[in-house]
């Protein structure tokens, strides 16, 4: 009778009639916008695997590109600030691509009325990131919209690096028995923009987690690569819908031991008593990877001896079913569904 | 993390559980009622299912403020947004549910001014920063959010300010739990009684159940040691021949209630003659609306509303649903029309309707190992 059929994935369909919020929010209806109007538009072989990075080869060279944009709201929030959010979003694209960053191009898109000393800190937020991820703005644009058009600014980007060819990720390679791992504590950008909004009387010792993932990644690399299947910079949506999207694309079941999830006492905390879960809750500097049993503990040992990778988990294993569903079981044995977001508790978070 | 982990402790949990399969008497099949959407959704969050004897079934109850609201009052709410230079403020829960014209969420992507609160204080807030506008609070809830209500509009009125107003929903839970009671549909052991409202009311107006009806009732806790607990209270009660009120969650209940928010209650609030109720439909002296005195502050006395009702989607079974007839699974629109994305009923928008609760928390088939 508790029997729930979740239907084989079909393909969705835009026939919304207006945008929502809800279509920035990284889960479900941004997927009916992107999958059921952008992508069928404009299918193309390097476009159709709907990847964090599109895979193009030029002269026998790989290399992975990305475009992003930031709205974030407030421009700046303890921890970083949209800046630094901007180069850091961009490269941790290329990253879990495990493309190794070239360059980057950025728009300021900006509005009548922006104080000049804001602007400034934010390009040089900007050009200290791209110092620190060890990559070159090149080019880029600008333009400027009326007062109250672009709530300050927002910043657009595009991002260039080459593939390592070592990698060789991809969710169809995922098996039964592989190992789940994530970086460090979840939730912690998502929650510290929420705070930093001041609309809620809540306080915390909380700092945004963006940075970049490349030494994290290249550790991966180094000590896993032949058993490293599949990566992803959890942001919009959080650990569930990126993990929701992993288990869709291989059809196996993604079961993840609650307990072992790093999240920070004062994430929990915010999110117990404004009825979230930490695991839709964006990320700006966390890794997921999955990797074979055979290297899980070599993954895991090399994600911890990176500065910033010390809580780095094993968070769950890949099972053969129920297909394409993410479980997470509590540590006295409830098992639970992991859904991807539904609407936008949070939006406006990069 | 204090006052969650040591609810959560797999050692206790398991102990509880080995309790509960040893008080409950194998040959019998128990049907106990949750009242509360908070426990609804405790118990699908923390797959409290499969943990419990398969011989336990419970049943969800009418506990969950939006999804007991009927389409005409989110219509008539929403009526007044369309004024201009009206703000419209809710909490979080509203935001998706769905009236003839669209969710509040889509109101607002259209144009209209509606905003998420977490207190109604702050809706005062915002119309004390916004004095040229009117600021409306679209009040839901059960005695757990009436007293804030209350209080609210208290300091409104003390502090002389115009431009604010409450559309009340505000609902009372025993009407609702004697409806379901009365109800000739249903077959119930005894109810895991509701916390959060019993914050405020008390254990006492409970005691019709145990007296009249004979069922025990056990108020609630929501963390899972809390409502295994109860679980395994109701179970000694009933293998003992007994039925009475217990209250297991004492870190937070008084037996007697908060004496000061009743008393704010009564001074703002005045008992409706009826209203109505999805899926249980009309329920005399069930609903609470302004007093006379606070009338200038009453939205529906400042506004005209339409009041039209607006009967559900034939093919939903909500009703049923909310008095624990059907499981959710059982509705035939259920994960097909109906779905967290597009709800028809609102059993599928508040996190704490039995519907969106299933749709979010219920695998398939087998219990999952650790």
């Amino acid at each position: 009778m508790d029997t729930l059929e979740r239907p084989a994935t079909r393909p969705v369909r835009f026939n919304d009639p207006q945008v929502e919020m809800a279509h920035g929010a990284g889960g479900k209806v941004t997927r009916r916008l992107i999958e059921g109007l952008i992508a069928p538009l404009l299918a193309n072989p390097a476009l159709d695997p709907l990847s964090d990075s599109a895979i193009c080869e030029i002269e026998g060279v790989r290399f992975a590109t990305t475009a992003d944009a930031f709205v974030v709201k407030p421009l700046r929030f303890p921890g970083g600030s949209i800046g630094e959010l901007a180069v850091n979003g961009t490269v941790n694209d290329l990253a879990v691509a495990a493309a190794r960053p070239i360059a980057l191009m950025a728009t300021f898109i900006l509005e009548a009325g922006l104080p000049g000393d804001v602007l400034r800190f934010e390009v040089e937020a900007l050009a200290q990131a791209a110092r620190r991820a060890g990559v070159a703005v090149i080019g880029g644009d600008t333009k400027v919209v009326e007062h109250g058009m672009a709530d300050g600014m927002y910043i657009s980007t595009f991002g260039v690096g080459q593939l390592d060819a070592r990698a060789h990720l991809d969710a169809k390679s995922v098996r039964s028995g592989d190992s789940v791992l994530v970086t460090g504590p979840i939730g912690d950008h998502g929650i510290t923009i929420l705070l930093a909004r001041g609309e809620l009387d809540l306080e915390a010792a909380l700092v945004s987690d963006t940075r970049p993932l490349t030494p994290l990644a290249a550790a991966l690399l180094d000590a896993a690569a032949p058993g490293l299947r599949w990566m992803r910079d959890p942001t919009r949506g959080g650990v569930a819908t990126a993990l929701n999207e992993l288990a869709r694309d291989c059809r196996l079941a993604v079961v993840l031991q609650e307990e072992s999830i790093p999240v920070r006492n004062e994430v929990r905390g915010a999110c117990e008593i404004l009825g979230l879960d930490p695991l839709h809750i964006a990320n700006e500097g966390q890794l997921l990877a999955v990797v074979s049993a055979e290297h899980s503990d070599a993954a895991l040992a090399a994600l911890r001896g990176v500065a910033g990778g010390e809580q780095a988990s094993v968070i769950g294993e890949i099972r053969e079913g129920p297909s394409a569903t993410v479980l997470a079981v509590s540590g006295y044995g409830g098992s639970r569904v992991i859904d991807m977001l539904v609407g936008d508790p949070l939006p406006r978070i990069c | 993390m204090k006052y969650v982990d040591e609810f959560r402790d797999p050692a206790l949990v398991g102990a509880v559980a080995h309790e509960i399969a040893r008080a409950a008497d194998p040959q019998r099949h128990y049907r106990i009622m949750e009242v509360c959407g908070g426990h609804t959704h405790a118990i699908y969050r923390h797959g409290l299912k499969d943990v419990l004897p398969p011989n336990i079934e419970l049943v969800h109850g009418p506990g969950c403020p939006v999804c007991v609201l009927p389409m005409g009052r989110v219509d008539d709410g929403l009526s007044i947004v369309d004024n201009s230079d009206v703000i419209m403020t809710a909490f979080g829960d509203m935001m998706r549910v769905p009236g003839t014209k669209g969710t509040p969420l889509e109101y607002k992507a259209r144009g209209a001014d509606v905003r998420m609160v977490y207190s109604p204080l702050d809706a005062l807030r915002i119309a004390q920063a916004n004095p040229s506008r009117h600021v409306y609070f679209f009040a839901i809830g059960f005695e757990t959010t009436a007293p804030s209500t209350a209080l609210t509009l208290m300091r409104a009125k003390a502090l002389g300010v115009r431009n604010f107003s409450v559309f009340c929903n505000h609902v009372t839970i025993v009407p609702a739990i004697r409806a379901i009671l009365d109800s000739p549909d249903m077959r119930l052991d005894g109810f895991v009684g509701p916390g959060h409202v019993s914050t405020v009311i008390g254990c006492r107006p409970y005691e019709f159940i145990a007296h009249n009806y004979r069922k025990p009732v056990v108020v609630s806790g929501f963390e899972p040691l809390d409502i295994l607990e109860s679980v395994l209270m109701i179970l000694h009660q009933l293998a003992a021949g007994e039925s009475k009120v217990e209250n297991q969650y004492r870190r937070i209940v008084p037996w007697e209630g908060n004496l000061p928010a009743l008393k704010a209650m009564t001074e703002v609030f005045e008992l409706r003659p009826y209203f109505e109720w999805r899926g249980l439909g009309f329920i005399s002296q069930s609903a609470l609306r302004l007093s006379t005195a606070y009338a200038s502050f009453d939205s529906e006395v400042q506004f005209e509303v339409p009041g039209v009702r607006v009967t559900d989607p034939k093919a939903a079974q909500c009703g049923e649903v909310l008095k624990g007839v059907l499981k959710p699974v059982q509705c035939k629109l259920f994960g097909k029309e109906c779905n967290p994305e597009h709800p028809i009923g609102a059993l599928m928008v508040s996190s704490e309707g039995a519907c969106a609760a299933y749709y979010r928390y219920v695998h398939h088939g087998e219990p999952v190992s650790a």
